[in-house]
């Protein structure tokens, strides 16, 4: 079951009923039986002192993509954009998962499109953005063109006490991690206490959500096999361009909202198909969750969440929006009626 | 001449225990394995259900052909796959597929179907903007 955030918590950390991506509060070792041994743990890896922290999770922003079902273009991930940096509070971090880009046939137009998603991307206003590729970012050229802009496709970090785990499910062309990329996992996890705090984020769901819709990680299950030991393990993930939760009895999976067209509920519809737009709501089920801590013993307790919807308050002021208004005609590749 | 037939027995026996371990061991699919070795021996045992049907399934972006198939429970059936262009995927959960199906050669898979239904076969090798919808139909009866 998923945990809400309350609506104090909630306002605590976002200020306003706001939301575009999903901002998380972690406050990993607080009050927490054993929590020392992880903090001296982290102390003496980094010298980082584990602490109260706030980060953001956006996905699927697929720049480059115009057309039926969405006419927006970019104007959903430039209002997020836009929101983030209108949080009372700067998040420490945002971790995109995916889809960065739309793909496209001619190399160039892709690499335009991988600058034009940094482009908008770097005005949020943080100290760190970290990356993971999408299929369409990466599993046609193995992922070049991804490391050219952004560094390697798989790769961990720590911060304020919390280990962080980018996995790369997309540049094998297949929807797997592959046997290299878990050995290093294995030797990356070797030097941490069961007990330390782990988010994993990643594209593709780490189990069987919908096979037969390509929502799925072929050696998932080994990977989460890999992590079972962890008493405190958590995947961020994309995709599907909708939010979903699994609680798998170990590990929380939460997928993010897409900021391009939304897919319907799978168990709703019998063929992938998006979201057809709504005019009168053009960011229907596009946004981000919010999520937060609960209580002081953090690191015990699963994180509070939130799912919140993009408002027209922020369908304003983008290059998108502009178009739209003007009754101008969608242009540019929207062929992919079924991308994801 | 009884003690070593007996003998004989035992070993036999051992034998085929081990190697069924074995193949468990290293996750092969004995129902495959068993189905091909049949269909390799035209013995008088095997009965003419026991070979399989042979099905030829073309890929090309962004298609199967044919895009719908059926197939009978209980009825072996090799697929012969081939890719027109690009590495292509072939994915269905029910018959415990998933494989690459690269260019310039056939690809083999032998099932026996053993639960009816209709389902959907996709790619599920990244081949481009219309990867997505890359699918097709198999019916179960």
């Amino acid at each position: 079951m998923k945990n809400p955030v309350n609506r104090r918590s909630f306002l605590k950390i976002a200020g306003t009923s706001i939301g575009i991506g999903a901002l998380y509060q972690f406050g990993p070792l607080l009050g927490r039986a054993g929590a020392t041994q992880i903090s001296d743990f982290f102390r003496k890896a980094n010298g980082e002192a584990p602490t109260t922290f706030r980060f953001v999770q956006l996905s699927d922003t697929h720049v480059g993509f115009q057309g039926p079902p969405d006419p927006l273009g970019t104007a959903a991930f430039e209002a997020a954009v836009a929101m983030v940096n209108r949080l009372p509070e700067r998040p420490d971090l945002v971790l995109f998962t995916g889809d960065l880009t739309h793909d496209a046939d001619n190399a160039n137009v892709h690499a335009q499109r991988m600058k034009q998603f940094q482009s908008i991307a770097n005005r949020i206003n943080t100290p760190m953005m970290k990356f993971v590729p999408g299929e369409n970012d990466a599993a046609l050229d193995g992922g070049t063109l991804f490391r050219s802009f952004f560094g390697d496709t798989y790769y961990s970090f720590d911060h304020r006490g919390v280990h962080f785990i980018a996995l790369d499910n997309v540049s094998r062309g297949r929807p797997e991690v592959g046997t290299d990329q878990i050995e290093w996992l294995k030797k990356d996890l070797a030097r941490f206490p069961t007990t330390a705090p782990i988010i994993v984020f990643t594209h593709r769901p780490l189990f069987d959500l919908k096979p037969d819709w390509e929502w799925f990680t072929s050696d998932g299950p080994t990977v989460m096999n890999v992590l079972a030991p962890y008493e405190n393990v958590t995947v961020l993930y994309g995709h599907i361009h909708r939010e979903n939760f699994r609680n798998d009895g170990h590990a929380r999976h939460y997928a993010a909202r897409s900021l391009i067209f939304a897919f319907p509920d799978p168990d709703k519809v019998a063929e992938k198909k998006p979201a057809p737009f709504d005019k009168t709501h053009p960011f229907k089920n596009l946004g981000i969750r919010l999520a937060a801590s609960q209580g002081g013993d953090a690191s015990a307790a699963p994180l509070g969440v939130e799912d919140v919807e993009l408002t027209v308050r922020e369908f304003s002021g983008t290059s998108g929006i502009q178009q739209f208004m003007k009754g101008g005609k969608s242009s540019g590749q929207g062929n992919t009626n079924d991308s994801d | 001449m009884i003690r070593i037939n007996g003998l004989l027995i035992t070993l036999v026996f051992v034998a085929a225990i081990l190697c069924y371990g074995t193949l468990r061991a290293i996750g092969l699919d004995c129902c495959r394995l068993v189905h091909a070795i049949e269909s390799s021996y035209d013995t008088d045992m095997a009965l003419a259900d026991d070979n399989p049907t042979v099905i030829k399934i073309t890929a090309e972006k962004f298609d199967f052909t044919p895009d719908r198939i059926v197939l009978k429970k209980g009825q072996p059936v090799t697929f012969q796959l081939t890719s027109l262009d690009v590495v292509h995927g072939f994915m269905i959960r029910p018959l415990d597929i998933d494989t690459d199906i690269p260019p310039g050669k056939i690809t083999e898979v032998t099932v026996t179907p053993e639960v009816t239904g209709t389902y959907r076969i996709i790619c599920d090798h990244y081949c481009g903007l219309g990867h997505g919808g890359m699918k097709m139909t198999v019916v179960i009866q």
